[in-house]
């Protein structure tokens, strides 16, 4: 035949085309770098994505996809009080400059992006990056980069492994020390009811109920029900927790799920006590998912009276609280800056998180190598906008170590009780925290 | 009849495997990881655009063959720590018995119902890995452990060597996917395509060339997994969401239907529109919610735009143009002029999705024997 060829040379030519294509791409990703050319001679391009005049660094986020909504508004905050360390003077005079990719939440562009921003970016650090399962498909990559990985945007206490990732640091309150001191509370204040758990059926959900666990007697757990966060569909779980007879339910879920409990145990008759893990009782996020899927249903509800008495724990100050010198500050930050989104928990974290990596940027030094950065918070960091102090050493990778119990009431998270912190261990012991917060600087700018 | 081509085929494929090679070396290491992702949506776009170009069946579900495959590679470099060849070449058996599985199941489907069965398998299959957490890690994932090898030095970058073998198994691929489409075998599933009665009249075991159409379908698709794992160094349920099996399809529609280069162009679509679109979005200081969504709109906006334009796909655009340009070699200039047997004429992608097929074209005919 004389066609017979016709599959083969084609797409072979079509493939050498191809990679000639990729090579076109590529003229503009050449090499960062450059040399110190402003004013200030001392500064010196004395890492990768470190010049002269800036600091570039990378995160991957949920942008777009089903982790976006809430989530979405961490990367932007973050930006918004970079944007003001900028425009006051920076870090040693230079700017950061905060360059975040959307991975739709995706292992696999997790994986593509990070090996952007690393390889062809050449950026610093990767700070932040959002996500368990998204952040584990690059921890080993950037740990074999030699990248800083810090301050990952996940409770997964998976983060704090100093020998095998000396470059992944954790930020936020872990899950098993929040399942603890909340275990600690409902063992304390509902002895001799029967207890329900409810939680997402991942590392997440897991380690909460590995704490929980430590602190909450076997006998009076009546009922364990997790869900899959694919699957909307929740009732079976919510009447499995009633017909036990649970009088307080424990969830490990996120907003969209502790909205969804709620939802579904009003329409069961069924009002146990709840208890939710901080990410997901965010009372401003977990009011408006209240109103919009009761919508869905024809229904008609009111957000803030039914988070009204949810029981959950804060590690950073509450938003209701306007006195505080965090939340005043943070909130000018995202007027001047960050305004079209809403002054809600997402946005609180970014920029808590971003005034912790201004910390590390000023410990680091005037001309930090990759290595600096890595040192400096290793002979840890002073307490920040977090109520208790970081674990951060060379033996501790883990970030926050402590929370308060709070009820939220009328859509404002209230603080009941003093600042708690523990370990991750089962025997490690609760204790009252006797440090009081520090005052957010008046510059609004940590002091070097 | 293809002692010509066969020896033309392999030079061509070894002259590309020397230009991946040099362009490796002077491009970016993340320019190289970007031709490993090309290579490995090639491996899998080229099996699936057999099965819906040459055999006439759709699969929604490719993205979960993928799974099969990059698992079946995590747990047997975890467990076993055989060589990664050996590893690539079970794990291509072991998806290869799970394309035989489904495809004994689709032989039997048309249409929608076969697009409904193996959009069942895309969603509810990467799900297994979350209900057994001890085998596949759950949500976490399994991690591969993949090395450059010691005889190309400390300093040899991996993403380089990745880029290698993705693109010596895709140049593969394609070799044998080539002489596969005009061997007996490609003939059947043509014939089978275009009319399934004729074809069993004429002595084509209908049923026995539809499911080998899912079985060679389901190996690339496993081959592309394999890659997958030891590229991203993880494989996690949130990889093979029913997105990956659609985004395959997408490919090899843009690229065009059935043919193999169009699998490369559909490939190449697929890993550099979005990359691209992000760079020029974030450099123009666009807000973060309007950034974030131009790679999605670029993405659907290209889509359209081939569509419309060119229905039978960028390899349709490159005939045409071709044709333009008055090169006539027999090849392209008979490819322009009159629709042939190994790529899919406008109507057949209706009757992919319309229950039953439609009447036999007339112009295929001559062309399935």
């Amino acid at each position: 035949m004389k066609r017979s060829h016709r599959l083969g040379l084609p797409a072979i030519a079509v493939m050498t085309v191809a990679v000639c294509t990729v090579a076109a791409c590529s003229s503009g990703g050449g090499s960062g770098g450059g040399s110190g050319n402003s004013s200030s001679a001392a500064l010196t391009a004395s890492a990768p994505g470190i010049t002269a005049t800036t600091i570039t660094i990378g995160s991957h986020q949920p942008l777009t996809g089903p982790a976006a909504p809430g989530y979405s508004e961490i990367a932007p905050a973050s930006a918004a009080y970079f944007a003001y360390v900028n425009a006051h003077g920076g870090v040693y005079g230079r700017d950061i400059s905060y360059k975040y990719l959307d991975d739709a939440y995706n292992p696999t562009q997790t994986a593509t992006v990070v090996r952007q921003l690393v390889l062809q970016d050449n950026v610093y650090a990767i700070f932040d990056g959002l996500g368990t399962p998204t952040h584990l498909a690059v921890e080993s990559f950037l740990n074999s980069q030699k990248v800083p990985d810090v301050f990952v945007a996940s409770g997964c206490d998976c983060w704090n492994n100093p020998t095998a990732d000396p470059e992944t640091f954790g930020w936020q309150l872990d899950y098993i020390r929040e399942g603890k001191i909340l275990g600690q509370y409902i063992a304390q204040h509902f002895s001799g009811k029967k207890i329900g758990y409810f939680y997402q059926d991942d590392e997440f959900g897991m380690d909460g109920v590995k704490g929980l666990d430590d602190e909450i007697p076997h006998s009076s757990v009546v009922s364990r029900e997790s869900y899959d966060p694919t699957s909307t569909n929740i009732a079976p779980q919510v009447a499995a927790l009633r017909a036990s007879g649970a009088q307080v339910v424990v969830s490990f879920s996120i907003p969209a799920f502790t909205a969804l409990l709620k939802l579904n145990s009003l329409k069961l008759g069924f009002s146990p006590t709840l208890a939710v893990s901080n990410v997901g009782s965010d009372p401003i996020t977990l009011s408006g998912l209240l109103e919009s899927f009761a919508k869905q249903g024809g229904a008609t509800v009111n957000g803030n009276a039914l988070t009204t008495g949810i029981i959950t724990d804060g590690y950073t100050p509450s938003l209701g609280d306007t006195t505080n010198s965090w939340i005043a500050l943070f909130k000018k930050v995202h007027d001047a800056y960050d305004a079209k989104a809403p002054f809600d928990g997402n946005v609180l974290y970014g920029m808590a998180v971003a005034y912790t990596f201004v910390q590390a940027m000023l410990k680091a030094g005037r001309n930090p190598t990759r290595a600096d950065l890595v040192s400096a918070i290793n002979g840890g960091l002073p307490q920040g906008p977090a109520i208790a102090p970081y674990a951060y050493s060379m033996t501790n990778h883990a970030g926050v170590t402590g929370a308060y119990i709070g009820v939220i009431s009328n859509g404002v998270l209230q603080q009941k009780g003093p600042v708690l912190t523990t370990d991750t261990s089962a025997s490690g012991t609760i204790t009252t925290y006797s440090g009081t917060e520090p005052q957010a600087p008046a510059s609004g700018i940590p002091a070097p | 009849m293809t002692a010509l081509s066969t020896p033309r085929v392999l030079g061509a494929a070894l002259v590309t495997a020397v230009v991946v090679v040099i362009l490796s070396i002077q491009l970016n290491t993340f320019r190289d990881y970007q031709i490993a992702e090309i290579a490995i949506e090639v491996t899998a776009v080229a099996g699936l655009t057999v099965l819906t170009g040459l055999s006439g069946q759709i699969s929604l579900g490719n993205g979960a063959f993928m799974a099969i495959g990059a698992y079946a590679t995590a747990l047997l470099t975890l467990h076993l720590n055989w060589p990664f060849y050996v590893v690539l070449v079970v794990s291509a058996l072991v998806t290869a018995a799970a394309g035989g599985v489904v495809g004994v199941a689709a032989a039997r489907l048309r249409g929608p119902y076969l697009a409904g069965a193996t959009l069942l398998l895309g969603v509810a299959l990467p799900s297994l890995a979350e209900a057994y957490p001890g085998v596949f890690g759950g949500d976490q994932g399994l991690d591969v452990n993949f090395t450059t090898p010691g005889f190309l030095g400390v300093n040899f970058p991996l993403t380089r060597w990745q880029a290698w073998v993705c693109s010596a198994v895709a140049l593969v691929t394609l070799v044998l996917l080539a002489n596969l489409g005009r061997s007996r075998v490609g003939r059947n599933w043509r014939a089978v395509r275009d009319d399934e009665v004729a074809a069993a009249l004429a002595g084509v075991n209908v049923a026995r060339a539809r499911i080998l159409a899912f079985v060679v379908s389901a190996t690339c698709a496993g081959m592309a997994g394999a890659l997958l794992a030891i590229v991203t160094g993880l494989v996690a349920p949130g990889a093979f969401t029913i997105t990956l099996s659609i985004a395959l399809l997408t490919a090899a529609v843009i690229g065009g239907l059935g043919t193999l280069p169009g699998a490369v162009w559909g490939s190449l679509v697929i890993v550099l529109v979005p990359t691209y679109a992000t760079d020029v979005a974030t450099s123009h200081g666009l807000s973060s919610s309007v950034a974030s969504n131009i790679p999605v709109a670029a993405y659907g906006a290209v889509l359209i735009a081939v569509m419309l334009v060119f229905p039978q796909g960028i390899q349709g655009a490159v005939r045409w143009i071709a044709g333009l340009l008055g090169i006539t070699s027999a090849r392209s200039g008979r490819l322009v002029s009159a629709p042939e047997g190994d790529e899919l004429p406008p109507s057949r992608h209706q009757a992919l999705l319309t229950p039953g097929g439609d009447p036999p074209d007339p112009h295929e005919k001559e062309d399935t024997q």
